[in-house]
């Protein structure tokens, strides 16, 4: 018998980083670029370290930057000695004075003006997960995103293959509707009940790239069954199904309520993980082919408990967990975990509380957003930050 | 502030005791190999048994060893000494890259004029296995592993791709400015046996090479390879008694992590120390007969010969296009070719300058002689942790009769 071809395993950049440096990655995994600050002199310095260069203090903390500084030199990497950028040069680095003071190597956005120029350096997680600096030009151009070396940071649905795990809920329609607003290929959107004719679904049909499938993720069989028909096509996997009661845990009969949360919550998460994870982890880490991103729609109750949706507040906590040991399962293949911890949505589940509530389409842009900035946790606001 | 130092002599800090009563002697060469199946122990081993052979010595005469190498690990120095069983008084490992030959000469002689020691073997060896070269990028410092090697993992080439656009754009060099460099080099490395590279270099193929981090191409990069360089420091009276051609030291300097503020490195720690570099010795940059520049890229000879006075700041670019750099032409450089000609064994570039100016200066030539050489200086430099050379060292040395 011939073997099969072997399928090549996933490449990432250098993730090896000193205890010292993971602020940064901490910092980006958020979306802002911050730098260690000297608290006895204020001296902000680049590459971190675990004193002050200047005073030999130990009182370091990571503080925003603006990141305005001037390329002073920049070079196109032709020959590399590691096999993820041997598979992706010519690559574009730079040398940036940062106008806070310390000069750091950036990968620089293919729209930035030769050296000399004024850019602006932000920080974003690469492949391996860990904090990175890109130098981007000072006024945004058109199709920013679009740079192939920026596109390898992040996980924008531009061209790229979606599934939206639950289309049912408004929460869902939006996400659909965030995704093709961003350029997606392809959205397959699962709905777990094929006979119901459902409000807002005939609408996501008429969308070129929607096509809905009965996912259903209480259904062990019905997960793999659409996992074995897409699951190795999946560049970004949305996972918006959920299933919310609104009950704490000292009322009465609240068991059959509760675990119909965790089956899908929870389980529902676990089902997906079973057979999506090997699927998209299977594939190379090549920015345009690969699998790119799997979000986890949570909550911030996930965080701490909100004692009347008190049931609903463990089963997210559960998949919070989770979603921790498929990030880290992830990593390997350069595939993103993002979680979305939102508070209070505008929908049914929380008719009951005051304003400030989230907005569904407010909530889609977030993920979208994160997406775009390639950013591991997010806490959307109920202002929609424009 | 007076310091006494013995009974007859005083020295004042800031006015180091010259080198008069001291030597260098029996310079080798292991031959460089691309790569090599041996550690670096078999290297500095190899390197030894030269030393005795060309000294006369007993291996039991050398009391003294001085040992750079980045290929070593888990071992250091002091488990060379029991590797090639050599038992010594004074041990010293400076794994310094491209300035470890200056460090180690600079601590040997002092070594020896103190009585530390009688005989110290300076040996700078580094093995090449294939992908080592890789693996050690990772492994050079905390810096390049947290801030340079993920941003496209182009190695030092990519941190001199930086400098060298730099230096194009301030100062006005062209391609065709290091070309020449490069292909001066070449020709004098046509005459030394042990050069890895074989055949001439015209300047067109060093313009039209493979790019590798512009505005570098192939032949502005060197060669990773694996092989030793070493000589002995001794009392001057004991070369004598022995009977060996030895090299004078004039005068030394050395200089780590010179002008931090600098936004990009366009010049080293030389600027610092020349004046007391030819003070010391009693000469003018006139009076050099051959400098052997740190070349691991061609922008850094350039840098080397503005900040150790040969021209000013600035004036590199038309110091080049005024002269030949091959041996028998005006202002000789690198005349065994250079690592950028030999290759690069790793800390054997940081001695590979000064065993060449040894044998010019002893009539032990390898390569061609540069005539009537009386002085020649040897350069180093290296150690780019992150965005810039922290080392920075040079020596210059003459022959025995000046």
């Amino acid at each position: 018998m011939i073997p099969p071809p072997a399928s090549p395993k996933p490449l990432l950049p250098p993730g090896a980083r000193s205890r010292a440096a993971l602020g940064l990655t901490a910092a980006a995994a958020l979306g802002r670029f911050e730098l260690q600050v000297c608290g006895a002199c204020g001296t902000v310095q680049y590459p971190p370290r675990e004193i002050c260069h200047r005073c030999l203090s130990g009182e370091l903390r990571w503080r925003e930057q603006p990141g305005t500084g001037e390329l002073i030199a920049d070079t196109v990497i032709h020959h590399s000695n590691d096999p993820y950028f041997r598979q992706r040069v010519p690559w574009r680095v730079g040398l940036v004075r940062l106008d806070a003071g310390p000069t750091a190597v950036v990968h620089l956005h293919g729209h930035c003006a030769a050296a000399p120029s004024r850019v602006r350096v932000g920080a974003r997680l690469d492949k391996s997960g860990q904090g990175v600096l890109l130098a981007f030009p000072i006024d945004e151009v058109p199709n920013m995103a679009d740079d192939p070396q920026l596109r390898d940071m992040t996980c924008d649905p531009k061209s790229r293959k979606v599934l939206v795990t639950d289309g049912r809920t408004e929460v869902g329609q939006a996400v659909v509707r965030a995704i093709i607003g961003a350029g997606a290929e392809q959205v397959w959107v699962g709905h777990a009940e094929p006979c119901k004719d459902l409000p807002g679904l005939a609408a996501l049909e008429a969308f070129a790239q929607v096509k809905l499938l009965p996912l259903d993720l209480a259904d062990s069989q019905s997960v793999k069954a659409i996992a074995s028909e897409i699951g190795g096509k999946v560049d970004i996997l949305i996972n918006t199904a959920e299933v919310h009661r609104v009950q704490g845990a000292a009322s009465p009969g609240g068991v059959e309520a509760a675990r119909a949360e965790m089956d899908i919550n929870y389980f529902g998460l676990l089902r997906l993980a079973g057979e999506f994870g090997p699927l998209m982890r299977s594939r190379d880490t090549d920015g345009q082919s690969g699998s790119a991103a799997w979000v986890n729609l949570l909550s911030v109750y996930a965080l701490s408990n909100f004692p009347s949706h008190g049931t609903f507040s463990a089963s997210k906590a559960a998949a919070l967990s989770l979603s921790q040991c498929l990030r880290a399962e992830m990593r390997s293949a350069g595939v993103r975990v993002i979680n979305i911890f939102p508070g209070p949505i505008d929908d049914e589940w929380s008719q009951m509380l005051p304003a400030p509530k989230l907005t569904p389409a407010a909530l889609a842009k977030a993920i979208v957003a994160a997406l775009r900035d390639g950013v591991e946790d997010v806490y959307p606001c109920d202002v929609a930050p424009d | 502030m007076i310091l006494q130092s013995g009974e007859d002599s005083v020295v004042e800090i800031g006015q180091p005791r010259d080198y008069a009563d001291v030597v260098l002697v029996a310079p080798v060469t292991v031959p460089y190999v691309r790569h090599s199946v041996h550690s670096a122990h078999w290297f500095v081993a190899r390197a030894l048994s030269r030393l005795i052979e060309e000294s006369g010595l007993d291996k039991a005469d050398i009391d003294g060893l001085s040992l750079g190498s980045f290929t070593l690990a888990p071992d250091t120095a002091i488990g060379l000494t029991q590797h090639v069983g050599i038992g010594v008084r004074w041990l010293d490992y400076v794994p310094l890259g491209g300035a470890c030959g200056i460090v180690a000469l600079r601590r040997a002689l002092r070594a020896v004029q103190a009585g530390d020691a009688e005989v110290v073997a300076c040996i700078g060896a580094d093995t090449n296995h294939v992908d080592s070269f890789r693996q050690s990028l990772g492994n050079f410092s905390v810096f390049a592993r947290d801030a340079v090697l993920p941003y496209g993992s182009g190695g030092p080439n990519a941190s001199f791709a930086f400098l060298t656009s730099y230096y194009m754009r301030t100062y006005g060099a062209t391609r065709e400015d290091f070309g020449k460099l490069c292909v001066a080099q070449r020709d004098n490395a046509l005459s030394y046996p042990n050069a890895l590279f074989k055949k001439k270099l015209t300047l067109d193929e060093y313009l039209n090479a493979r790019p590798i981090a512009d505005p570098l191409r192939l032949f502005d990069c060197v060669m990773p390879c694996a092989g030793a360089e070493g000589f002995l420091v001794m009392t001057r009276r004991r070369a004598a008694a022995l009977g060996l051609p030895f090299a004078r030291v004039r005068s030394t300097c050395e200089r780590h992590n010179a002008f931090p503020e600098d936004q990009i490195q366009s010049r080293g720690g030389w600027v610092l120390d020349r004046e007391h570099l030819y003070g010391a010795a009693g000469v003018e940059p006139g009076d050099i007969g051959f400098v052997q520049t740190y070349d691991d890229y061609p922008v850094m000879s350039v840098i080397q010969l503005e900040d150790l006075g040969f021209c000013g700041k600035g004036e590199g670019p038309e110091f080049i296009r005024r002269h030949s750099f091959s041996t028998g032409g005006t202002f000789p450089i690198n005349t065994c070719g250079g690592q950028l000609s030999v290759g690069q064994a790793g800390c054997a570039a940081g001695f590979l300058g000064l065993v060449e100016s040894i044998r010019q200066l002893t009539d032990r030539n390898l390569a061609r002689p540069v005539p009537g050489a009386r002085f020649g200086m040897a350069v180093g430099f290296g150690m780019i942790t992150y965005d810039r050379g922290l080392c920075s060292g040079a020596a210059i040395l003459s022959r025995a009769d000046v």
